[in-house]
Parts: structure tokens; C-alpha cells; sequence
């Protein structure tokens, strides 16, 4: 569905992604992980059309879509969403998601229609006529969901929705996100909360430093020593190693 | 060969004109550097100092760049306070909220001027005014050269100081990074109220150097603040050194496009070079520094 | 649309009941006040885009007017419409120049009002708009000419009132006004949704600037005379954008309580100070300071605030 070849995008004099390569296939939930700073979302925004690469292409569903428009990018049928969300903050919720909703319904009814069913579908159906800004984090949070979900994507893009919220939200959360891929969205999200990732997605890609480092289920990825040292430090993999066959004998 | 002659001397009154110029859109551009914001009230601020230093020599019989470090210290209270108890507090930090209550100030400010002091123009007379230095090439009245090495000469201490004092570097700490300047323990609403200051007290040394070449009026803060926009793009939102470029520039254009074309097309022509700027080059001659 | 519908039946009824000149000059000076305030609305309001120079809509619209029906004899109608084009293209201009490069919030404002000011200047040096001394039209009373009795003007005036309230409600209730509202409140979120924030941009300034300029050509009718200050000046570009914010700006009634507090200020203003000069722009300022400061959704957000707590609060304690 989605391909990216040696995408690379530089700040100045920092290479904030280098020759990324990286694939999204049709119905998975793919996880883009990784440490602070790493380029996930500048990855993400770079595929998205909201930052121009330095070089590499992207492609979708078998279409060049590299230094395209977002918003030409959502109306193929990518959509994404914020780490930092961006409520729409004086409009209620179902105008926030209606604003998704026209992306593929011109009509007024119809729009409203569908941002009603997808509030229900990510859980805020209680809070439809609220303002934005009144929602907590984790509505917020689903907001975002609801709003890129309204554009009826092929693709969604989901940047660390799960940050910030409690255990209880998460599994709250979890399952709307595999309810979002079961209607045949496929998925591709950057997540911190590696529990979420286990439990979510089909196959992981790690990046750090603006360089894939590991791809792989998520299972054989959080063994590679390069992630692990990525996460926890230089040496750390060695340092479990030895832990680990010490246990064992 | 006398048009000529007439052309370099307005070369020179242009490059000295601009140099005052500089010096109301070096507070402007200090002002977007670090607050961000446009200060819509900067002409109007301009307007009220050069009535300060008018009162101050008609009434008090006080020589007109006298005045300057007393307009100095008084504007930069007046442009500290504004931002501490005007924009700070109502702007609540939105752009927009910003926007229109630097505006209301300025239409506050102008219309007061109004009231109290009606629309005429008003010039000060002295006796030295007609005097003029004999530059070789061309005539120039004596206030007009005070004016332009007192502008330069001020632009330079103005940027000793943001350049090598510790509170230049705050104020480039809190230009770049306002959430990291507060982290690392920057009071950074007084540094916004000091920037403010500053940029004000700008005003009453321009308003001290414009007056004995110029006159007065309600409105006048309207030519200048125009100006001092145009100035500010052309030389790069925030940044200094651009300020004093553009405004040599668009003195230049203003004198030599007046030459050519009669005075009021001449500042025609440097909006025109606002427009040209903006569709072509909104990011400014230079880049964005304070 | 019952609310307007109603409320422009009850206008209608006035010039039956009012017979004083000036009362009823007051009220035409109320509407059209409203109807410049709902022009800046649209692009400001609604879209969230920012406009100090509207005068520069206003004006054009203004001086092709007057300049097509003296020098080129066209007829008013006609002048009416090419007033609407005058100003759309002028605002079609000035959205290109400042939204291509994403230039908003200060850069816009600064961009719209120096945009003004170089009308301003130019209209009082070059010829073909009477230069310094303005611009009159002659007076040729029927309606083929838009020229009426004070009770005609009213209606006139009540007409385009009710028409660009009607536009801005269809807006509103609309994809067009969803998508506006989604550019105000966060661009880049609008555009992640699909929305081409250039294209949307340009349709609001392009609506907005339109209805300007028809209330440039209501003015000439009206007046029949125009200088470069009356069509340019800053305090035509101030009035058109306090109103809205007084009232609470992207609502729709908003811009009406603006425009009705902001006439009835200055004539109070005018009849306590015996029309001093300046007086009038002095409470202007002073009150948009501090509508920010306590009212920053305007008199209509500041009074349904309260209102929807004492409504909210029994079905709190009873939840």
C-alpha cells in the first residue's frame, strides 16, 4: 500500500531521516518505533506531504505521491494525525470530525451523518455537541482518530496516540484501533508505549537516529541488539546477553 | 551637470533621511525578533515622543538633542509598561489578541494627539536649522547631519548591546527559546517588557534627530510606521544589521524616486518595493536574526 | 433563517414609524456599519484571517463606481456590479500576494494594511480619481440610477443587510464554512483533513472583498462624493474590523451588536462633546483593549458564556 525508497529529509545540518526504506502492506497494522528524537514524525511528515524530502520517493498505492500537498495526499486516501493534537477548539465535536467527514462528502447532512457514526465508532458518541477544548487528554486524543477516520482513508496514520494516557485508556483505546483496521483501514502508527506495540501491530520498524535500524515482527525486532542498545544505551545488549546466559546456566 | 548635482544631493539627504529611518524600524524589528509581535502602536509611540520633544523645547526652552537621553529613559518606560500592563496582560499570548490591542493603543494614542494638541503641523524654529555644511558635492542644512551620525552612532551602541551584554544574550535566549530561556531561569516577561522598552526608547532618540528636520502631527506616525514596516520586511523580520540596510535603501528610494518622479510618488515607490518584496521575497533581503 | 427573517420584517416596518431624518440617517448608518462589519467577518471571522486594510475593498469598489458612471456613463446597476468585481479582484490580488507563501496572523495584517495605505496614496496623486479633491457624483434621483429618498436608502441598505446575512448563514451551514472555520482555528490540521488551505483562503478573501466592494459602490450612492481618506483611510479599515470584534467575530448577529454599539458610542460620544474631533476613535480604542482583555469572544461569547452556566448548572447537580 505504502513504499517509501531512500526517503531523507535534513534540518540545516542535521539529517533528521537518512535513507529510509520502508513499506506498509495492505490490511496490516505497521509500528514505527524508536527512542526521543529519532525522526519518526518527521518520517511521518515527510510521507504525509507536510515536509518536503531531500531525496527518496514515496509511494501509494502504486501512485508517485512524493512532494505532493497533504491535502492531495488525503483526498488518494492517506490521512494523518498529530502527536501534539490539534483539536479544532471552538468548534463541538461533530464539527471537528464533520470537517473529515467533507473530505468525501460535499453534503451537509451527509457529512454530519457520517462524523455521527464515527464519533460512536472511537467512543465519543456521548460527547458529540461538546466544545473541543473541553475534552480530556484521551478524548482529545480520539478525537484526532475520529477526525482523520471521517476522511474514509485507505491509510491512516496515527502518531503516538496512545502517549499520555493511562493503562486503563490504552486498553480502552486498543481496540478501537484493531476495529479501524477490521473495516479495512490500513494502519500505520508511531508509538512509544512498547507494550502497545507488542500487542498491536503486524509488523515493526525501528528507527533511531533518522536510520532504520531493525524491521521485523514486533517480537524479533525488540531482540535485535541494535534496537536494544538503542533504547537503553551503548553496550546495554551485550550487558542482557551475558544476563540472560548466566540465567540460563 | 546641475541635475546632477541635484541628484547627489538627494542621494545623500536619502542616505541621511534613512538613517533615521533605520534607527524607528531598528525598535520594530528588535520588537518581532523577540516578542514576535508587530507593534502596531510603534508609530503612534514615535508620534507622541516627537510632541514630548516639541513641548520640551517651546515650553521649557530646551535644545531639541538635549532632550534624547530624557526621551530615551522616558519612552522605555512608557514601551515597558505597555507591555507589562497593556499587551502582556490582555494579549494572553495570542497573536491576534496582540494584533488588535497594539492597534487600539495606536488609535488611542493618535486620537488623544488630537484632542488635546488638534490636527495642525507644527515646526520648531531655530536658529541654527538654516545652517548649512559644505560637503564639496552638496549643501547639507547642519540638523540633517547631526541627525544621521547621532542615528548611526546610536545603531552601534544598540548593537554592542545586544551583541555583548548579558542582557543581549537573554534577550537572544528568549528570542530563540522562550519555554527553554524560562527553564534555564529567565524572567521572560520582563525581558519581553525591557525588548519593549528598548524598541521604544529607539523612538524618543528618532523622535529627538526627526523633529529638527521634520514636523509634527497627529498622523505622523502613520508615514513613519509605514516606512518602518517596509524597512523591517525588506531587511529581514528580527534582524538588526538588515534594519539599517533597508532603511539606508528606502531612504534612498524615497529622496531619489522623489527626484524623478515628484515627492509623493517617491513614497509611493517604496510601497511598491513592499509589495515587490513580499510576492517575491517575504523571507527579506537577509535572514531572520536578532 | 427565522431569526433573520424576522428580523428584517421588523426593520422593514421602520420607516413606517420613523419619521425624523435623522433617526432614520442613524439607522442606515447602523445597517450598512453591520454590512461592512460582515464583509470583514467573513475572511476574518470565519476563516480566521486577519485584515487591517479592508479600506482597500472598500475603496476600490468606491471609486470604480463613481468613476465608471461620471467618466465611462454607466449605468448605476452595472457600476454596482463592477464595484463587486473591482474589489473582488483587488482582494483576489492581495490574498496571492499574502497567502502563497502562508504569510498570516501579523504578516497578513501588516500586508492588507499597507495595501490600503499604497491606494491611499496613489488615489491622491494620480488623475483619473480627481487626485486630492475627491470624486462626486451627480445627483439623478430614481431608482434606474440607485438614487432614492432617505426612506429608498433605507431600504437599499436593508436589502444588502439581509442578503449578506443570508450568504454568511449558507456559509455557515456548509462545507465552505466548515472548511473556513478548520483554516481559523489550526491550518495545518485542515490541511492533514483534505482542505486546500490556499484555495480556501482565496475564496474567503475573494467572498469578503466582493461585498466590500458593493458596500464602496452603497456609499458613493449614498454620499456622492469619495476623497482617497473616505475610501482608503485607516479609520474605514478600523471600524470594519472592531465591530465584528466587539461583537464576537465568526458568529452571525455578532457583527450587528458590534455595529449598533459602535454608532450608538459615537453619537453618545458626539452629542457629549459637541463632535470633538477624534473623540469617537479615542472610545473605539479603548474598548477594543478591553474587549480582548475581558471579552475576548466578544459581547455575544462574553454574554452566552454566563447565560450557558445558569443554564448548564441544574442539570450538573442533577448528573
Amino acid at each position: 500500500m505504502l513504499t517509501t525508497q531512500g526517503l531523507t529529509k535534513r534540518f540545516g545540518g542535521l539529517v533528521a531521516v537518512r535513507d529510509a526504506s520502508i513499506s506498509a502492506n495492505a490490511g496490516d497494522i505497521t509500528a514505527l518505533i524508536g527512542p526521543n528524537g529519532a525522526g519518526k514524525t518527521t518520517l511521518f511528515a515527510t510521507v504525509a506531504g507536510f515536509l518536503k524530502p531531500d531525496a527518496g520517493s514515496v509511494t501509494f498505492g502504486g501512485r508517485d505521491i512524493t512532494g505532493m500537498k497533504p491535502h492531495q495526499i488525503c483526498d488518494l486516501g492517506m490521512v494523518r494525525t498529530f502527536q501534539i493534537v490539534k483539536p479544532f477548539g471552538k468548534l463541538s465535536v461533530l464539527d471537528n470530525i464533520a470537517v473529515g467527514a467533507y473530505a468525501r462528502f460535499p453534503r451537509r447532512q451527509d457529512a454530519l451523518a457520517h462524523a455521527a457514526a464515527i464519533g460512536r465508532q472511537v467512543g465519543l458518541g456521548g460527547q458529540l455537541e461538546k466544545i473541543a477544548a473541553g475534552l480530556t487528554v484521551a478524548g482529545r486524543k480520539r478525537l484526532e482518530v475520529a477526525r482523520a477516520l471521517a476522511t474514509s482513508p485507505r491509510l491512516l496514520l496515527l502518531d503516538e496516540v496512545m502517549a499520555g494516557l493511562t493503562p486503563t485508556e490504552i486498553d480502552e483505546i486498543v481496540p478501537i484501533i484493531f476495529g479501524i483496521r477490521d473495516t479495512g483501514v490500513t494502519i500505520l502508527l508511531i508509538e512509544h508505549v512498547m507494550q502497545a506495540v507488542m500487542r498491536l501491530s503486524d509488523r515493526a520498524y525501528v528507527l533511531n537516529e533518522g536510520h532504520l535500524i531493525a524491521e521485523g515482527t514486533p517480537q524479533e525486532v525488540v531482540r535485535e541488539p541494535a534496537v536494544i542498545e538503542a533504547y537503553l544505551g551503548p553496550g546495554a545488549a551485550t550487558r542482557a546477553q551475558s544476563f540472560a546466559s548466566r540465567n540460563a546456566s | 551637470m546641475l541635475s546632477l548635482e541635484i541628484l547627489l544631493h538627494s542621494v545623500v539627504t536619502g542616505l541621511m533621511n534613512g538613517a533615521v529611518y533605520a534607527l524607528v524600524a531598528m525598535g520594530l524589528t528588535l520588537i518581532f525578533g523577540v516578542l514576535h509581535i508587530i507593534n502596531f502602536a510603534h508609530g503612534s509611540l514615535l508620534m507622541v515622543a516627537m510632541y514630548g520633544v516639541f513641548f520640551a523645547v517651546t515650553l521649557l526652552g530646551i535644545d531639541p538633542y538635549v532632550t534624547i537621553p530624557f526621551m530615551m529613559a522616558l519612552m522605555y518606560f512608557a514601551g515597558y509598561g505597555l507591555q507589562r500592563y497593556v499587551i502582556g496582560n490582555a494579549g494572553q499570548g495570542r497573536d491576534t489578541n496582540i494584533l488588535l490591542i497594539t492597534l487600539g493603543a495606536a488609535v488611542v494614542m493618535d486620537n488623544l494627539a488630537l484632542y488635546l494638541w488638534t490636527g495642525d503641523t507644527r515646526q520648531l524654529q531655530l536658529d541654527y536649522m538654516m545652517t548649512v555644511v559644505d560637503l564639496g558635492f552638496a549643501l547639507i542644512p547642519v540638523t540633517r547631519i547631526i541627525a544621521f551620525v547621532a542615528a548611526c552612532a546610536l545603531f552601534v551602541a544598540m548593537w554592542l548591546v545586544i551583541e555583548r551584554t548579558n542582557f543581549g544574550r537573554a534577550m537572544r535566549a528568549v528570542a530563540k527559546e522562550p519555554f527553554g530561556a524560562r527553564v534555564v531561569g529567565i524572567d521572560v516577561d520582563r525581558v519581553y517588557a525591557q525588548t519593549m522598552g528598548i524598541g521604544t526608547a529607539c523612538l524618543g532618540a528618532a523622535a529627538a534627530l526627526l523633529l529638527p528636520i521634520f514636523y509634527v502631527n497627529p498622523q505622523i506616525g502613520n508615514v513613519f510606521v509605514l516606512l518602518a514596516f517596509t524597512i523591517v520586511v525588506l531587511g529581514s523580520m528580527g534582524n538588526i544589521v538588515g534594519a539599517l540596510v533597508g532603511g539606508l535603501l528606502v531612504g534612498l528610494v524615497e529622496s531619489v524616486g522623489g527626484f524623478f518622479l515628484g515627492d509623493r510618488l517617491g513614497q509611493v515607490g517604496i510601497f511598491v518595493i513592499f509589495i515587490l518584496i513580499l510576492t517575491f521575497r517575504p523571507q527579506g533581503l537577509f535572514s531572520a536574526r536578532v | 433563517m427565522v431569526r433573520i427573517t424576522t428580523l428584517a420584517l421588523l426593520l422593514a416596518a421602520v420607516p413606517l414609524f420613523v419619521q425624523s431624518n435623522h433617526l432614520l440617517g442613524l439607522f442606515i448608518a447602523v445597517l450598512f456599519s453591520a454590512y461592512l462589519a460582515q464583509s470583514w467577518n467573513i475572511l476574518g471571522g470565519l476563516c480566521g484571517q486577519f485584515s487591517f486594510g479592508h479600506a482597500a475593498f472598500f475603496g476600490v469598489g468606491l471609486y470604480s463606481s463613481l468613476i465608471l458612471q461620471v467618466d465611462f456613463g454607466w449605468p448605476a446597476p452595472l457600476a454596482l456590479v463592477s464595484a463587486a468585481v473591482a474589489g473582488a479582484v483587488t482582494g483576489l490580488f492581495v490574498g496571492f500576494v499574502s497567502f502563497r507563501y502562508g504569510l498570516r496572523g501579523s504578516y497578513f495584517a501588516l500586508v492588507t494594511l499597507a495595501f490600503a495605505e499604497i491606494l491611499r496614496m496613489t488615489a491622491s496623486v494620480v488623475s483619473f480619481t480627481g487626485a486630492g479633491s475627491g470624486k462626486y457624483l451627480p445627483t439623478r434621483l430614481g431608482i434606474e440610477h440607485l438614487q432614492f429618498s432617505k426612506s429608498g436608502y433605507f431600504y437599499f441598505i436593508l436589502v444588502l443587510f439581509v442578503l449578506v446575512h443570508l450568504l454568511v448563514l449558507a456559509i455557515q451551514n456548509s462545507r465552505l464554512g466548515a472548511r473556513f472555520a478548520a483554516i481559523r482555528e489550526d491550518e495545518e490540521a485542515a490541511s492533514a483533513l483534505g482542505v486546500d488551505v490556499f484555495r480556501y483562503k482565496m475564496i474567503a478573501i475573494l467572498i469578503s472583498s466582493a461585498v466590500a466592494g458593493v458596500g464602496g459602490c452603497f456609499y458613493g450612492q449614498y454620499y456622492f462624493y469619495t476623497d482617497p481618506h473616505i475610501a482608503f483611510g485607516a479609520a474605514v479599515s478600523i471600524e470594519m474590523l472592531l465591530a465584528p470584534i466587539i461583537g464576537g467575530a465568526g458568529t452571525l448577529f455578532g457583527p450587528i451588536v458590534g455595529a449598533v454599539v459602535l454608532r450608538v458610542a459615537a453619537e453618545l460620544g458626539q452629542s457629549l462633546t459637541g463632535g470633538v474631533p477624534g473623540f469617537n476613535l479615542i472610545l473605539y480604542g479603548i474598548m477594543v483593549i478591553l474587549i480582548v482583555r475581558y471579552m475576548p469572544d466578544g459581547l455575544i461569547g462574553g454574554l452566552r458564556r454566563p447565560w450557558a452556566l445558569m443554564r448548564r448548572r441544574p442539570t450538573a447537580t442533577a448528573g
